[in-house]
């Protein structure tokens, strides 16, 4: 079976000043699929999450977004052609409710910006996308509570909320477990399942155990390059993967 | 919402009965401060809801004054109200998308520069060439007038301006309530956020910088056409600093904070001018205002919109929580 590229990234680098974080990266992502990159902390992950989601441009390469070449697109417009991201830090809207984190989220698929007359808080249509989302990620209890006051794992869902209401293909998740306690982490392993039915997922994590549980390929970076791509037993049992990262001599 | 509800109701209903009340000098007053208030509101929609601190708002309610008297017929008749009431606003609104389009490249320090910059440019044109009449500026002789209002009257007068801020208001409070205003407040909170979230920021901010500039040149026109005079200061950059005082004293991310901060510093200043008050003193009520607004600055950070909160907080020794919305978004 054959799934749906989504998202491709093809020979992806991006120089600061002499240094390369990331180096002639490809990387493509498909349907039904959670594709883990892992590498230690410096390794490009996260530059490489910047460059498909257009945060700033690629030095060299380029990025397909449903068949399309994106790689002029502003991130605002990749966001709405169905390319969602999360942060590796929180942000969110902290002075904002759950329930309006979610719901301005939403409206980026469906900006009324002329009507000003309407209340936004009263729109149905994003009103009813915010309180599905946030109940899918476990926030249903908390909608009216101030962001900010949120534990700190409760953002993290949060962050997974904002990105789901808008309606995303891809789903771009930069470290969703750091910081969640085991209960959380199980939580949000069972929703990125359901996710991944439907979706493209690239998950930047280090918590191996999860990755190992949920990813279908990993990808391993080093210094900006790619080691190894692979399924998790491939990887596990890939000797560069084994001297570079998993610590075996 | 039923505090700011009936708040609005009672700040409304006060403006409307004080001519009644006071006497010519108080009316002409209040007149003259409803419309810094219309200025304030213009610039609270940039600085309190969009994060945008514009530093050059006195160009665009200069553009507006100096409209209402050249775009009067050459003929020496009445101009008609609502004509040259919109042809101002156009002509302050054409400035603000130019403005904005470029000066919205830039962000922070830079952006507040830029606007400085550009309202410098509209001062000079005005102070420097016979077009606005140099220093000396340029008077109306013929007030504009539609149907039964004669703005001569200073009942009038008084009635448009009335209507004018009231209007603004409950334009601009709606607005925010609207899915725009929401994405402004995104923007001022989290922009790289409503990036990543698929919003198209720029486009968002011109049109607020565009509104804004619209209401700041409605308030120059109604200023031009209540004194039928205008002059360059109108477009000075002191202008534009005292109005960012005043949403400041006010109480940023407010309609009604940029209300009440017009009025605040209107009334201290008028307080520290007063030689009935300070006797010799009173002319360095620079000074005293100055210290004046430190003081204000110190003992309430979040404007006098907050001051109930803060005196409930103090009094009940709890942190409230809505007070701390502002410590909130420094999270961001």
């Amino acid at each position: 079976m054959t799934r749906d590229v989504l998202l491709q990234g093809i020979n992806l680098t991006r120089r600061w000043g002499g240094l390369v974080a990331v180096n002639n990266v490809s990387i493509s992502l498909k349907r039904g699929q959670v594709h883990a990159v892992i590498g230690t902390n410096g390794a490009g992950k996260s530059t490489l999450i910047n460059l498909l989601s257009g945060e700033f441009p690629p030095s060299s390469g380029q990025v397909e977004l449903l068949g399309q070449g994106v790689s002029h697109w502003a991130q605002s417009r990749r966001a709405r052609a169905g390319l969602g991201r999360s942060y590796q830090r929180n942000t969110i809207f902290p002075s904002f409710t759950v329930l309006e984190n979610c719901r301005l989220s939403a409206q980026a698929q469906h900006q009324q910006a002329w009507a000003f007359w309407r209340s936004a808080e009263r729109d149905a249509t994003t009103r009813s996308i915010a309180l599905d989302v946030a109940t899918r990620v476990g926030l249903g209890d908390s909608l009216d509570c101030q962001a900010g006051f949120l534990s700190h794992g409760q953002k993290r869902q949060l962050e997974i909320a904002m990105c789901l209401a808008t309606a995303p293909q891809v789903l771009l998740l930069d470290e969703p477990l750091a910081g969640m306690g085991a209960e959380e982490t199980e939580r949000m392993l069972t929703l990125l399942q359901e996710l991944k039915q439907d979706h493209a997922i690239l998950l930047v994590e280090h918590d191996m155990d999860a990755v190992f549980r949920i990813a279908d390929l990993i990808t391993v970076m080093v210094n900006g390059l790619v080691i190894a791509t692979g399924t998790p037993d491939e990887v596990r049992n890939n000797s560069d993967v084994r001297t570079a990262y998993l610590g075996d001599h | 919402m039923r505090h700011p509800t009936s708040f609005v109701l009672i700040f409304f209903g006060l403006l409307a009965l004080w001519p009644v009340m006071s006497g010519s000098y108080g009316a002409d007053l209040v007149a003259k401060i409803m419309i810094y208030a219309l200025l304030a509101l213009s610039l609270e929609l940039l600085v309190g809801s969009t994060g945008l601190v514009c530093f050059g708002q006195a160009a665009f309610f200069g553009i507006g004054a100096y409209a209402a008297i050249l775009l009067s017929p050459i003929d020496g008749s009445a101009p008609s109200l609502w004509l040259s009431l919109l042809s101002a606003i156009a002509l302050a609104s054409v400035y603000a998308l130019a403005v904005g389009a470029l000066s919205l490249r830039t962000q922070g320090v830079y952006f507040i520069m830029v606007t400085l910059a550009f309202s410098q440019m509209a001062y000079y044109v005005v102070h420097d060439t016979p077009l606005g009449g140099g220093t000396d500026g340029i008077y109306m002789y013929v007030k504009p007038t539609w149907g039964w209002v004669d703005l001569d009257k200073p009942a009038h007068m008084y009635g448009l301006i009335w209507l004018s801020l009231l209007m603004g208001f409950l334009f601009f409070s709606q607005l925010l309530r609207s899915p725009f205003g929401r994405a402004l407040a995104g923007i001022r909170v989290n922009e790289q956020r409503m990036k990543a979230t698929g919003f198209s920021v720029y486009p968002y901010k011109l049109a607020a910088f565009t509104l804004s500039g619209a209401m700041a040149g409605w308030a120059g026109y109604l200023f031009a056409i209540k004194d039928g005079f205008v002059n360059p200061e109108l477009l000075s950059w002191h202008l534009s600093g005292a109005v960012l005082v005043m949403i400041i004293l006010g109480g940023l991310g407010h309609m009604r904070g940029a209300l009440l901060g017009a009025f605040a510093f209107a009334l201290l200043q008028e307080l520290f001018q007063s030689e009935a008050v300070f006797g010799n003193y009173a002319k360095h009520w620079h000074l005293s205002l100055g210290l004046a607004i430190m003081a204000c600055v110190a003992f309430m950070p979040h404007g006098l919109v907050a001051l109930p909160a803060q005196l409930r907080e103090r009094l009940s020794g709890r942190k409230n929580h809505k007070a701390s919305a502002a410590a909130l978004e420094e999270q961001a």
